[in-house]
């Protein structure tokens, strides 16, 4: 084993344990975690197959490595923030809606109150 | 019988305009058939909009977020279907939609009983007209509502529009927050709603700033046509 993949490996196991504890934490949903806990074991996997990358960029046809490397993080990279455009639409909807909710509740409260001091 | 009518008043720092907007209201007569009931929606104001319109004696509803203006006339529909109102009217809190036009719209509404009724600047060319090219733009939308909608509307952007029970519980239920006046009538349309559209006079903001200004002109085209086209093909549910 060179040292590269060591230090790889190492600072993987250091992301991978950090993630457990934002989830533990309930500071990062599951759902969300799915995404970093997979890349982090694809790393480690790679990490410890070395010639890995090698082998499957022949099976898909790319002469260099790394534009393997390059064109599928990239492809993941615009799921992933075309999943969080999801998250944050339905996030702007909840917010409106609770808004909304919140406003006619203080104006019934504050009416009440009105009609209570009469 | 009176019908319990409701003025939707969106407002975003409007301090200067929306005690002269009040103060014009109040003095309107609505008397004969419509019992009127005025409601300010402040969409999260930095300025004293709030406290200049607790002056007044009418219901504020305080958005503790800045939704933007769909969402604070939206937040007036959900008031005017939780208390059962017949009508409702948007008069926006700039001062470009002046009061004694509402009469204007409701004598329509009682004529044609549509379900949409649209204060409209350019069925005559009379009173506010705006700059040349918020003029082509207007067009383009104009063509644009055409295709969808397959109605002539002339002035798809004005936002004094009143809406009839069943168009309160439409946009209550569903209605656009950012732009939404083009949006919503490709909306009204699928739904089947006949709309009207009436000349009115508007007049030049009075204060405060417009939701649509030069960099964002582009954007706004290009959200627009990208909304009416997704809303058209959408299913309503």
């Amino acid at each position: 084993m060179q040292k590269i993949q060591i230090i790889i490996i190492f600072i993987n196991s250091l992301l991978l344990f950090y993630i457990a504890r934002l989830i533990i934490k309930g500071k990062l949903r599951e759902e969300y975690a799915i995404a970093w806990i997979v890349c982090t074991i694809v790393l480690m996997f790679f990490s410890f197959w070395r010639n890995g990358l090698e082998v499957l960029a022949k099976a898909f046809g790319i002469f260099e490595a790394p534009n393997l490397v390059f064109t599928s993080f990239i492809f993941i990279i615009l799921i992933y923030l075309l999943h969080l455009s999801m998250v944050n639409t339905k996030l702007q909807k909840d917010i409106t809606k609770l808004t909304q909710e919140i406003a006619l509740m203080k104006q019934k409260v504050k009416k009440d109150e009105s009609n209570d001091a009469a | 019988m009176t019908k319990k009518a409701l003025i939707i008043i969106p407002c975003f720092n409007e301090e200067q305009s929306i005690a002269i907007l009040l103060g014009e209201l109040s003095m309107i007569d609505f008397s004969g058939h419509y019992d009127v009931n005025v409601i300010v929606v402040n969409d999260g104001s930095i300025d004293k909009t709030a406290e200049v319109v607790s002056q007044f004696d009418i219901i504020l509803l305080d958005l503790t977020v800045n939704l933007g203006i769909g969402g604070a006339v939206q937040t007036g529909f959900k008031y005017a279907l939780e208390n059962d109102f017949d009508v409702a009217i948007q008069v926006d809190g700039d001062g470009q939609h002046p009061p004694a036009e509402i009469q204007k719209l409701l004598n329509v509404y009682h004529e044609t009983k549509s379900n949409i009724v649209i204060g409209s600047r350019f069925i005559t060319k009379r009173g506010f007209q705006s700059s040349a090219l918020r003029r082509f733009g207007i067009f383009y939308l104009h063509w644009l509502n055409k295709v969808f909608t397959k109605k002539n509307i002339y002035d798809i952007t004005s936002g004094f529009r009143l809406f009839d029970k069943k168009a309160i519980a439409l946009a209550a239920r569903y209605y656009p927050d950012e732009y939404p006046e083009p949006e919503s009538l490709v909306i009204f349309a699928k739904a089947g709603f006949s709309i009207a559209e009436t000349p009115v006079m508007m007049k030049p903001r009075q204060g405060g700033q417009s939701s649509i200004r030069y960099f964002s002109q582009m954007y706004y085209m290009i959200k627009v046509t990208i909304a009416m086209f997704f809303s058209y093909i959408r299913k309503v549910k």
